[in-house]
């Protein structure tokens, strides 16, 4: 069963985890008008068959969201980081800033 | 075409001539008016009907792997056309009527078993949102009708119904023109009469990149070599996103696993295909007698192919919630799919900005019944380098252009969620 580490209560099974899509896109910042550059980033996806950057919220855990990087054509975990700590480069969570 | 009949049944059986092959090994040619990248229900289907429809017999499927291996040999077989949305009732009508003349039409049983799905409400908010999708089922024309509790019961005896019900029944809807169809033979049957037309279905023959310039795709690299064609077409399923990339388009498209699951065969019991209305859970019994089910997508992106232990889990307690009887059955077998699930849970089918290179993708749990008219639209889109009407709908740009929604269940945007 895939597990995530959690850098706070350690290794849990991923159902302890809610899934919160991917991590790479970056919003646009507030008072953009390009529609496209909002459409971009709502609708299209990279869908990568490989490492995959995400958000997971441990909700049954610490609560915390969490940046993790999982090959989706393995399922292997990489690295997992807060999501507060990943910097502006991370793009912003569902829940945003 | 060496057409099967009763006659050719009686005479194979008197002797030991073996039958011939279905359809030939094609090699590729050098070039095409259409090439079909995929070669699932829905690549062989839209071959199938460039030729029947529209004559032309310069059209090769190339598939990666061979026939069947892809979703169309492991989606749970159920073909409906309960949708609500506009565009999506017409659609869905449409293919539910294609299949019901298409063994005769490919002189090939795909055995369509028109035994009714019965959808079921467990609150009275679900009662009314029933009526509400029967009621626009119905002004389309579409054979629909709301069972009141007795009247499930009737149909459906061995659901829960005692007080202890975790989800107590309080009706549901019929919808009695649908049913199964075998999965295998949609694939072998589209491939044998294409062929029979003149399509080269090429197996064995991976995509990897495509000939394009400023004014189009001009043809398809292969790991069987380079392959001109005037059109070309993807419909690949679950790598939507990743051959769609080859020629330099993103996609509004996630790549999620489905599983299903099969139990020991048992005599007939489920008559009809059953929706569960407290979770996504549908079951259904196979000629064979295994009961076949399913449930959600896995809930994240994944080509692993390969479903994980909690939803097998869930899917079960689904199983026993619904029909306290099945608990001891044995699961016999179960495997996952890779599906394309997009931010309305409604496909594409269109011309994409690179000229002479077409879509079908997008089809998240439901692209199975879609199979005669994904092959009928695709094919005249493609021929007449234009939509046809009944797709119009799903073009690629309908979130940008802030179209109709297509979304039935009103998740919102996040593919994950369909
Ligand atoms: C478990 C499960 C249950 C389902 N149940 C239902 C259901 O009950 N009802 C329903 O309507 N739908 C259902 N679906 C959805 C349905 O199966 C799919 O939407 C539909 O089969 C997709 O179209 P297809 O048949 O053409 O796909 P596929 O059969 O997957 O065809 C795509 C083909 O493209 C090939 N390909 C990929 N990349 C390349 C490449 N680079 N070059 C060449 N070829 C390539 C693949 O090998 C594959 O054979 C289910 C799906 C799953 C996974
Ligand atoms: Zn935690």
């Amino acid at each position: 069963m895939l597990a995530i580490h959690c850098p706070l209560c350690g290794e849990r099974p991923y159902t302890e985890f809610r899934y919160g899509g991917d991590a790479s896109k970056r919003r646009p910042a507030l008072g953009t008008m390009a529609p496209e550059a909002w459409h971009d980033y709502l609708f299209l996806f990279d869908n990568p068959k490989g490492p995959h950057r995400e958000f997971w919220q441990h909700d049954q855990g610490c609560r915390q969201w969490l940046l993790v990087v999982r090959d989706t054509a393995t399922n292997a975990v990489g690295e997992v980081i807060l999501a507060r700590n990943a910097g502006a480069g991370a793009g912003e969570g569902p829940g945003g800033r | 075409m060496y057409r099967y009949s009763l006659s050719r049944l009686v005479r194979h059986a008197l002797s030991d001539r073996p039958w011939p092959r279905a359809w030939r090994e094609a090699k590729p040619r050098s070039h095409y008016d259409v090439l079909i990248i995929g070669g699932g229900g829905h690549g062989l289907a839209t071959a199938y009907y460039l030729a029947a429809n529209h004559g032309m017999d310069r059209v090769a499927v190339v598939e990666r792997a061979h026939i069947g291996a892809g979703n169309v040999g492991r989606n749970t077989t159920l073909v409906r056309s309960n949708y609500m949305m506009k565009g999506n009732t017409e659609f869905f009508e449409f293919s539910l009527k294609l299949w019901e003349g298409l063994s005769h039409e490919l002189n090939f049983n795909v055995m369509l078993s028109q035994r009714g799905q019965i959808v079921l409400a467990h609150s009275p908010a679900q009662m009314d949102a029933l009526a509400r999708r029967g009621n626009i089922m119905r002004l389309n024309g579409i054979d629909a009708e709301l069972l009141e509790r007795a009247e499930v019961r009737r149909l459906l005896p061995y659901l829960d119904y005692s007080a202890a019900a975790r989800f107590p029944v309080l009706g549901g809807l019929l919808q009695g023109r649908a049913g199964t169809v075998r999965h295998d033979a949609v694939a072998w049957g589209y491939a044998r009469a294409a062929d029979s037309l003149g399509v080269d279905i090429i197996e064995g023959c991976e995509v990897t990149g495509f000939l394009q310039d400023r004014s189009g795709v001009h043809g398809v690299e292969t790991g069987r070599g380079r392959i001109l064609a005037d059109r070309v077409a993807i419909a690949v399923a679950g790598h939507s996103s990743h051959v769609a990339g080859l020629a330099g388009l993103r996609l509004p498209i996630e790549s999620h696993l489905l599983q299903a699951f099969v139990t020991e065969p048992i005599k007939p019991f489920v008559n009809h295909v059953i929706s569960f209305g407290a979770e996504l859970f549908y079951i259904s019994q196979s000629d064979k007698g295994g009961l076949v089910f399913g449930g959600h997508i896995d809930g994240f992106n994944s080509y692993t192919q390969r479903g994980q232990f909690p939803k097998v889990r869930q899917v079960a307690e689904c199983a026993v919630a619904l029909i306290p009887g099945m608990s001891r059955l044995k699961l016999l077998r179960h495997w996952a799919g890779i599906q394309d699930m997009t931010p309305d849970g409604g496909p594409f089918v269109c011309r994409t900005p690179i000229r002479h290179l077409y879509l079908n993708g997008g089809w998240c749990y439901q692209g199975f019944k879609a199979t005669p008219a994904v092959g009928w639209c695709l094919a005249a889109t493609i021929a007449r380098d234009e939509e046809h009407p009944l797709v119009r709908c799903y073009a690629l740009d309908r979130f940008a252009r802030g179209a109709e929604s297509l979304d039935e269940y009103g998740h919102g945007h996040w593919p994950y969620r369909h």
